[in-house]
């Protein structure tokens, strides 16, 4: 790790005022003390927010939650309201590292975790992610985890969180504050595709802090399932995973919600996806329509062809699980 | 960075003083802002009961008690205990009187290196802090971030399976 400057405010403003192109927020510390390590990351000064008040999980207006950007993962998937009104969420998070790391990981961190491709983690070669201009080794190497939806020729790296798998499926918002004052994004437009700025995992502004993710007060509590795939049973990240969530009338869909992760630089939706089961009866038949239009477009690399067909059928099976309100575990399959 | 260089960083002008409790003490320490909690624990004040197995979150070896809930010890910065109670391995016995957790990890023979032990017992104390885990799959699961080389995993859940429930709840921290 490279010597850095280190403070701790107490509030918004101050935290703020510090923040710039070579200072970096630390929360729980998980991705960015990891980067570090590896000299991926180097900043001059730590920015320790652990002293801002933004711990709560409070009620909105709207009838949805606001959750702290401090709100550890292991503290939002056990909160009594999430679990009962946002079980897709809890099942995400908890699907996700391990019950040291949730307990570390903050909310506003999961959102800006970075790819897990060996190539951005390794300073010793190039990546256009990480040293801009200089090439994409993933593209043309080992790129088994690698994306198959919304790639670039410069990147073809995915987002490997899970929690915002979830958070995408059920439309949050996040809220952060900058300079200019606060901004509320949408989920679907914090992330971004790589195009040829691969260096840019999402549209916060170095000088800006998220403050907290906003709930919608829809839940799908009753029928929704987080699915996730990956090459062991549990603490690994994922190869595919579904967010899936329903809302059923006698069998009959009438709405509906779906997002992989593991396959792009973001979570991936299609509202045509979403679209098409809306009417239908919930059935495989149904199910494999929108995981069609869902994987539309899909274009595999050398290593990561069969994540086509596994999201197929994954999407396939968390659909079918969500609407007879089947859950496992840590998101197993 | 090595034992010596830590120790200078008592008088370098970088460092930063703290206060926290160490597994019941109140301590005063001057960190460097770039040591993590691993390496002071290791380096700095001779507590090598936590072991570091990858040194990136990955493996639970490093497994101590922030405030009683479970973290890894190597991806924490020093600096950010100020204020805060810590418990290590060290910390869990009460003078000759081992935890309930430690007894049952003896009487399993819940090891074979011993390499893992110290972190899969304090993630164990946190497990059983948070009162999550009834079954022994639900047990296995909320130990993922624990892995034991030697597989010693049958053995380690036998023993936290024993001891659960003598310690749900009061956690040992
Ligand atoms: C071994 C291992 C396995 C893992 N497995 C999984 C997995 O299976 N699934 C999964 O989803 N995740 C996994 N993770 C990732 C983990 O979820 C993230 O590291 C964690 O969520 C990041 O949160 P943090 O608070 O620790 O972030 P930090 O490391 O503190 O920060 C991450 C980044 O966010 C910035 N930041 C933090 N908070 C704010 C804020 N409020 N405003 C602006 N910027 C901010 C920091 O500057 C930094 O750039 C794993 C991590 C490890 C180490
Ligand atoms: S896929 Fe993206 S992150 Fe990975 S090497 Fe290529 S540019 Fe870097
Ligand atoms: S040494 Fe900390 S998790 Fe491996
Ligand atoms: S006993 Fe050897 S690593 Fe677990």
């Amino acid at each position: 790790m490279n010597p850095f400057a280190y403070s701790k405010p107490a509030a918004v403003n101050e935290a703020l005022r510090l923040a710039g192109p070579n200072a970096r927020f630390i929360a729980g510390g998980t991705n960015l003390l990891d980067l570090m390590k590896e000299n991926v990351t180097r900043p001059e000064r730590l920015i320790d927010i652990n002293g801002l008040p933004l711990r709560g999980i409070d009620a909105t207006a709207s009838g949805g939650l606001r959750i702290g950007a401090l709100v550890s993962n292991a503290d939002l998937a056990w909160d009594a309201r999430i679990e009962q009104r946002y079980p897709l969420l809890a099942q995400a998070i908890l699907a996700g590292a391990s019950p040291q790391l949730r307990n570390m990981a903050s909310t506003g961190g999961n959102l800006l975790q970075r790819t897990r491709c060996y190539y951005f983690y390794d300073a010793g070669v190039p990546c256009n992610k990480r040293e801009p201009g200089s090439g994409c080794p993933a593209k043309d190497g080992l790129n088994r985890i690698h994306a198959i939806l919304g790639a670039s020729d410069d990147c073809v790296a995915v987002n490997p969180s899970d929690m915002c798998v979830a958070l995408a499926a059920l439309e949050a918002v996040v809220i952060v504050a900058g300079p200019q004052g606060e901004r509320r994004i949408d989920f679907a437009d914090f992330h971004r595709l790589p195009g040829d700025t691969p260096e840019r995992d999402n549209v916060l502004a170095d000088d800006e802090l998220i403050l907290a993710v906003e709930l919608p007060a829809e839940g799908f509590a009753a029928h929704s399932r987080y699915l996730k795939i990956r090459d062991r049973a549990s603490y690994a990240f994922a190869l595919v995973s579904v967010a899936a969530a329903l809302e059923l009338d006698g069998g009959i869909i009438r709405a509906a919600r779906l997002a992989l992760g593991g396959v792009a630089h973001k979570p991936w939706r299609r509202q045509e996806a979403e679209e098409v089961l809306i009417g239908k009866p919930a059935s495989d038949e149904t199910f494999a329509l929108a995981a069609d239009l869902l994987l539309e477009g899909a274009r595999p690399l050398a290593h990561n062809g069969f994540k086509i067909e596994l999201a197929r059928r994954a999407v396939v099976r968390a659909l079918g699980d969500a609407a007879h309100s089947i859950q496992h575990q840590g998101g197993r399959p | 960075m090595s034992a010596t260089s830590l120790r200078e960083g008592r008088s370098d002008p970088a460092a930063h003083s703290i206060s926290l409790v160490l597994n019941g003490q109140p301590r005063q320490l001057d960190v460097l802002p770039w040591t993590t909690v691993l390496d002071l624990l290791r380096e700095q004040l001779d507590l090598t009961g936590s072991k570091k197995g990858c040194d990136h979150g990955q493996c639970g070896a490093c497994t101590v008690l922030l405030d009683g809930k479970r973290v890894n010890a190597c991806l924490t910065l020093a600096v950010m205990l100020d204020g805060r109670d810590l418990t290590t391995i060290e910390g869990l016995a009460n003078g000759d009187q081992l935890h309930p957790l430690q007894e049952a990890f003896v009487r399993h023979d819940a090891f074979q290196c011993g390499y893992c032990t110290p972190g899969q017992i304090c993630s164990a104390v946190g497990l059983a802090r948070e009162g999550r885990a009834q079954s022994r799959d639900e047990i296995s699961e909320l130990m993922s971030g624990n892995l034991c080389r030697c597989g010693a995993y049958n053995n380690i859940l036998d023993a936290i399976e024993e001891a659960l429930p003598a310690t749900r709840g009061e956690g040992g921290a």
